[in-house]
């Protein structure tokens, strides 16, 4: 069973097994307060689902892309869970999640994943398809760009179908990443997927105040 | 729980130290701290996505490092302590999501409390067994000093009646070290190196402006701070020798402006203890590392009769083990768990101690 958490878009926090599926899920589409929510929706679920943390064989940390403020408040939450429970920490792409789940609804073949990055841009992902195991096929991304970009009729991937997700769900994430587990995929890299560098400019030395 | 005499983790991520503590009572087990100071270096003060995703890289590896200095495992603790504001409000969710999913994980109780309180809660802590220093006595004025804060408290007690006396109106204290050095040349942080720079200069070389300590302003402003003034006459003055094509006395600059930061801060600090008759004094915040800032406060509180305190210099800057230490008087007070629903708040009033 793993615990999972995505804090790229809203805050959404899920227990699942491969076996079982979904066995809790709890999220909120507010975007502002992932750092009040976090702490009721993780309880919400550990009490539905009435197992010990020990039961638990990892927890998964949606890595983004996503604004990295409430971006943060997921990984932080879902590395030091793994820390106190004992169990590993697994990194997973959050859009891989909103990928997974169209395919599983019946999506066939190219697919743009895309979601707000806030300051007037998005995040996107590109995928191929899913694998046979029902695992997304990502060929290009996660990226970040100017909504207009993924418009032109000369970006690399115009024309392929497009999926704006206003809400990443961590029961998705979480089953993405009990598939990889089972099928050998290695997992995201442990790194929060930030995109931009904070935007700080190097002093010139300081301005004359007279 | 144990309630008399239980240990505390802390998590502090207000500004740009990842500090993670561990406390038995009133006993210190470890003060880990990461900085990202140096990363903050190039910009010349710290920046806070910087400082954020700092915090997000550090967390483990300091709680991992803390549990293992205390020699203890993370399941014996008893609760877990946050700081939940005042600070940075991007650096200060990390700590909280880290806190929550912590004492969930454990299924501990968590104690959200408030970072300027903490400060005070440093001196209750101590080195161990053979340290048997006086607890702190109340009421106690209480001056609080570092890049992020300027404030005057009056403490009548740690865990249930804090009252903000005064704070800067502007800058903080810290940040005009950060910002004269700046103006001389020197680089960040600017504390120590106005520190140094100052050795060899006469303080009394020029009369900077003290900030809020006119007649006029003394009404409304009777224990607030304001250093944004004196920045810039200090920059004003050094542009002036430079346009003159004059050599900058930086040593002189140094100590004159580090002597009128330490006459400010500490003229309001003894006033509060004089007005208010509680003749006892305590300093915390990283500013404190100044030695001019410490020698100073000794000599005018011995010449007022006022009791001086300041804890270890290494529970002076932000660190975890302060948190702990508020926790573990918290529990010790017999109050309740923080429920889950707090989040960073960046202007927490001090006199929230508990969230
Ligand atoms: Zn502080």
């Amino acid at each position: 069973m793993l615990l999972a958490i995505d804090t790229s878009a809203g805050t959404s926090v899920a227990l699942v097994d491969l076996d079982r599926g979904v066995i809790a899920h709890h999220e909120t589409g507010d975007t502002m307060r992932h750092a009040e929510v976090i702490g009721r929706l993780i309880a919400a679920c550990l009490s539905e689902a009435d197992l010990p943390v020990a039961a638990l064989s990892g927890v998964v940390g949606g890595m983004g892309p996503g604004p990295f403020t409430g971006l943060r408040v997921g990984i932080a939450a879902a590395r030091v869970f793994a820390l106190g429970a004992g169990v590993p920490f697994v990194p997973v792409v959050s859009h891989d999640a909103v990928a997974f789940g169209r395919y599983r609804d019946g999506h066939i073949g190219g697919l743009v994943v895309v979601t707000d990055a806030r300051r007037r841009e998005v995040n996107w992902s590109v995928y191929s398809g899913a694998d046979a195991a029902g695992l997304p096929i990502r060929v290009a991304g996660p990226g970040v760009a100017k909504p207009a970009v993924l418009l032109e009729d000369d970006w690399d991937h115009a024309g392929v179908p497009r999926h704006d997700a206003a809400t990443v769900s961590a029961a998705d994430l979480g089953l993405v990443a009990e598939l990889m587990w089972a099928h050998g995929h290695p997992f995201a890299g442990d790194e929060a997927i930030y995109l931009r560098s904070p935007d700080v400019t190097l002093s010139n030395g300081p301005k004359r105040v007279s | 729980m144990n309630r008399s005499n239980p240990l505390v983790l802390g998590i502090e991520t207000s500004c740009d130290e990842t500090g993670i503590g561990i406390v038995r009572g009133t006993t210190l087990l470890s003060n880990t701290i990461a900085s990202s100071m140096d990363e903050h270096a190039r910009y010349g003060g710290v920046v806070p996505e910087v400082a954020a995703r700092a915090h997000l890289e550090e967390l483990v590896p300091a709680i991992r490092a803390a549990t293992l200095e205390a020699g203890i495992r993370l399941d014996e603790i008893d609760a877990v302590a946050v700081t939940s504001g005042p600070g940075l409000a991007g650096a200060l969710m990390v700590g909280v999501a880290a806190a929550k999913a912590l004492a969930l994980s454990l299924g501990k109780p968590i104690y959200a409390v408030n970072h300027l309180v903490g400060h005070v809660g440093a001196d209750v802590l101590r080195m161990g067994a053979t340290d048997t220093a006086e607890p702190l006595e109340y009421p106690t004025i209480a001056l609080l000093v570092s890049g992020g804060h300027t404030s005057l408290l009056l403490v009548r007690d740690l865990v249930s009646d804090v009252e903000l006396l005064g704070e800067t109106i502007d800058d903080a204290a810290g940040e005009a070290f950060d910002k004269v050095a700046r103006v001389l040349g020197l680089p960040y942080p600017g504390g120590p190196q106005i520190d140094r720079a100052a050795l060899e200069g006469d303080p009394s070389a020029i009369r900077f402006p003290r900030g809020l300590s006119q007649t006029k302003d003394m009404a409304k402003h009777r224990y607030d701070f304001s250093f944004s003034g004196l920045k810039t006459s200090v920059a004003r003055w050094v542009e002036q020798k430079r346009d003159a094509g004059e050599t900058v006395p930086v040593a002189d600059v140094a100590a004159s402006f580090r002597e009128a930061v330490v006459d400010i801060l500490l003229t309001k600090a003894v006033a509060a203890c004089v007005d208010l008759e509680v003749p006892r004094l305590l300093l915390g915040g990283g500013v404190i590392a100044n030695a001019r800032l410490r020698l100073v406060a000794e000599q005018r509180t011995d010449a007022a009769g006022i009791a001086l305190r300041i804890p270890p210099l290494s529970l002076c800057t932000d660190n975890g083990a302060m948190i702990a230490a508020l926790g573990a008087q918290l529990i010790m007070a017999g109050l309740e768990p923080s429920s889950m629903e707090f989040g960073a708040d960046s202007t927490l009033p001090v006199s929230e101690i508990q969230v």
